[in-house]
């Protein structure tokens, strides 16, 4: 009897540990072989670790393999740890580049700019998604509504479907009574923190508080990732939440159109892209700094304002060459119209309006070796 | 554990009794060096973590309450909440595994004919390699899906007890429902343990409790269970273990928020501590990590407490009958 048990217990155990050794090697071996070749006639080569925002994880997939095929040498890894501790791990020099779903705070930027060796960091807007409010409610497939009835709906004020505030706004759409539950993320995410600076900048004082990465109110439903909000929302009646425009698009769910001046605006790439072409470059930032504060109000109804918008941070100057190639190299292709093209294809993300795209370019022209 | 091993050369017999007088070889002296070495790994591992705990998480103690706003206004506050989650989830999840793993191990062990039991114990420990992410995965897509009806109708019929106080979550997604993905997940542990340990019971005070005219459940009760109970205290400690500490299924399954609540079925539910920390681990302001490292070390030392007080509760009953 005990022989038996004992047997059962090693068996499993060593072929997880077997399988877990496969995995290290594997891994091993695609990290390895890097650096070993000597580089085609116009390639790169390197290797590069980078690291940080999760809704950028998509798309940099898509850049690396368009930039790995021009440049077969060339290794560059993004670790999706997060914004937060792509920044730190930036600051720290173990990134060599970092992707962020906010700029450097300027508390930070001293942290930011010893890392740069004194000079100011590189900071580009690369990716913008659009970021839909998406609801399952029977027999609805689109709604119309405003922002200030959006944050009543997610701070809990409207509680069911044929409220008067809505009705309003849907004269054509026959609203059921059924209870409104709001779903959102429970992790700390770029997505929250976008979402809630619409609600706070357009909600007309409904929303209470300002931007939030995390969720800032106590009611309603959380789930983790986008995947688990587009899940919650899917599996509940009366459901609605927020999630990038790509999770949405493959589902069946309906998506609010939002109310932009006088017209209702549904979600689209080039709408977010608009958005981002109608904000202002924000106040202090240094030149080689393309960070915007993003104008949630516009009344420009080719303008869709509940977007995400992403940014490159990077050094003007790397101790050794190779980096920098690398990483002027990088940057370039992902600004460029084909890595803005292979990121939508891949993340559904919204490519960047050409003027930013070449502003973003030409700071990014100016990295160098010291 | 002594900490010099005996030496082995010497000539005075170490062993008493059958043994006493067998040489000792080298595969003695090997075994008895890998086995001390074993059992200081384990404790200089377990205390390196609880060190790491201490050192990465004190200042979370301290740290700035707008850092966690607005779920609480102090630390304590914030880790009180997580920790009642945390707790409530476990007991839920203990109230549903223990009563079925201590029968289903009863049955394995005593009452199935052995061409039923063999596969049922099988089927069971394979139950404990499924991996957390499928059970999640399952509780949030298709339990929590098919509960909704049978939480509504708790909330229609039971709603005046705290625990179903509702409105009924529309997803499903509820503690209630996390409880019972960790319970599903603590009964093969709980059963192949006790299921030995009914097994080891010896058999002639199983033939007298029953040629005294003793009942199958009466032997089981008075033969099985008190010689079985310090195993079956460590059966449950070890499932609460994994209750306790579950991340992946509890924060795929439940709709959480740092708040007290005792009702069950809501769609705002009280986080977890384990499922609290990967939810925010990865957030903008890493800040919080302190903050989480040290609800982490909050979670270490009340494990340990319950160990402890489960432990001595046992000993003492157990010594309480001799």
């Amino acid at each position: 009897m005990i022989t038996t048990s004992i047997r059962r217990a090693v068996v499993p155990g060593v072929a997880a540990l077997t399988l877990a050794l496969s995995l290290a090697a594997c891994g091993g071996s695609d990290n390895g072989d890097s650096a070993s070749g000597s580089g085609a006639a116009k390639g790169l080569s390197g290797t590069v670790a980078a690291g940080g925002s999760s809704a950028q994880e998509k798309a940099q997939e898509a850049w690396r393999a368009g930039f790995g095929a021009d440049n077969p040498d060339v290794t560059i890894t993004y670790d999706p740890v997060g914004s937060g501790t792509g920044r730190d791990n930036f600051y720290s020099g173990a990134y060599k580049f970092a992707g962020s779903d906010s700029a450097i705070s300027a508390e930070d930027m001293a942290k930011a700019k010893s890392a740069c060796g004194g000079s100011d960091p590189i900071e580009v807007p690369v990716f913008i998604s659009p970021i839909d409010i998406a609801f399952n409610l029977q027999g609805v497939d689109s709604l119309k509504l405003d922002a200030t009835t959006v944050a009543k709906i997610f701070s809990g004020t409207i509680k069911k479907w044929n409220d008067p505030a809505i009705a309003q706004q849907n004269p054509d759409v026959q609203l059921p009574a059924t209870a409104i539950s709001p779903v959102h993320r429970s992790d700390s995410s770029g997505t929250t923190d976008n979402f809630t600076d619409w609600l706070h900048q357009a909600g007309g004082g409904a929303w209470k508080t300002e931007h939030s990465s995390d969720w800032p109110v106590q009611v309603g439903e959380a789930a983790e990732g986008t995947s688990g909000v587009v899940g919650a929302i899917q599996d509940g009646q009366g459901t609605i939440g927020y999630a990038d425009d790509s999770a949405v698009a493959s589902t069946k769910l309906g998506k609010v159109s939002v109310k932009v001046g006088t017209d209702y605006v549904a979600p689209s790439a080039d709408g977010a892209a608009a958005g981002l072409a109608a904000s202002k470059v924000a106040d202090g930032a240094a030149a080689s700094q393309l960070v915007y504060s993003i104008n949630r109000t516009a009344t420009d109804p080719s303008v869709y304002p509940v977007f995400l918008a992403s940014y490159f941070i990077a050094c003007p100057t790397y101790d050794d060459k190779a980096t920098a190639d690398v990483v002027k190299g990088f940057g370039q292709y992902i600004v460029s119209s084909a890595g803005q093209k292979a990121a939508s294809a891949n993340a559904l993300s919204a490519p960047l309006p050409s003027d930013v795209a070449d502003k973003a370019k030409a700071i990014l022209d100016k990295i160098a070796a010291k | 554990m002594s900490t010099t091993p005996p030496d082995l050369e010497t000539e005075e017999p170490l062993i008493q009794g059958p043994y006493a007088g067998v040489k000792f070889g080298r595969g003695d002296k090997a075994f008895s060096t890998v086995a001390l070495a074993s059992g200081v790994t384990i404790l200089v591992t377990l205390a390196a973590v609880f060190v790491f705990l201490f050192i990465k998480g004190l200042p979370g103690f301290t740290a700035d309450p707008e850092i966690f706003k607005p779920s609480s206004d102090s630390f304590w506050g914030y880790v009180g909440r997580l920790l009642f989650g945390t707790t409530f989830a476990a007991i839920i999840a203990l109230l549903i595994a223990v009563p079925f793993s201590f029968a289903l191990a009863l049955f394995i062990s005593h009452y199935a004919p052995r061409r039923i039991a063999t596969p049922v114990a099988y089927v069971i420990d394979l139950l404990a390699a499924v991996p957390s992410v499928v059970f999640g995965l399952w509780g949030a897509r298709t339990l929590a899906v098919s509960s909704q009806p049978v939480q509504r109708w708790f909330d229609h019929n039971l709603g005046w007890l705290p625990f179903f106080k509702g409105p009924a979550s529309a997803t499903g997604r509820t503690i209630l429902i996390a409880g019972v993905v960790l319970a599903i997940m603590c009964i093969p542990i709980i059963t192949a343990i006790c299921r030995e340990v009914f097994s080891q019971t010896p058999r002639l005070n199983e033939e007298a409790a029953l040629a005294l005219g003793a009942t199958r459940w009466e032997m089981v009760r008075y033969a099985v269970f008190p010689h079985s109970r310090s195993g079956m205290v460590a059966a449950v400690m070890l499932g609460l273990g994994r209750a306790l500490g579950e991340t992946m299924a509890v924060s795929m399954v439940m709709s959480s928020t740092p708040i007290i609540t005792l009702n069950m079925i809501s769609s705002t539910n009280s986080a977890t501590i384990a499922s609290n920390i990967a939810a925010n681990y990865k957030a903008e302001d890493n800040r919080i990590q302190t903050v989480l490292l040290a609800t982490g070390l909050v979670l270490f030392l009340f494990t340990f407490l319950v160990n402890f007080v489960a432990r001595y509760v046992a000993g003492r009953g157990e010594r309480g009958q001799r």
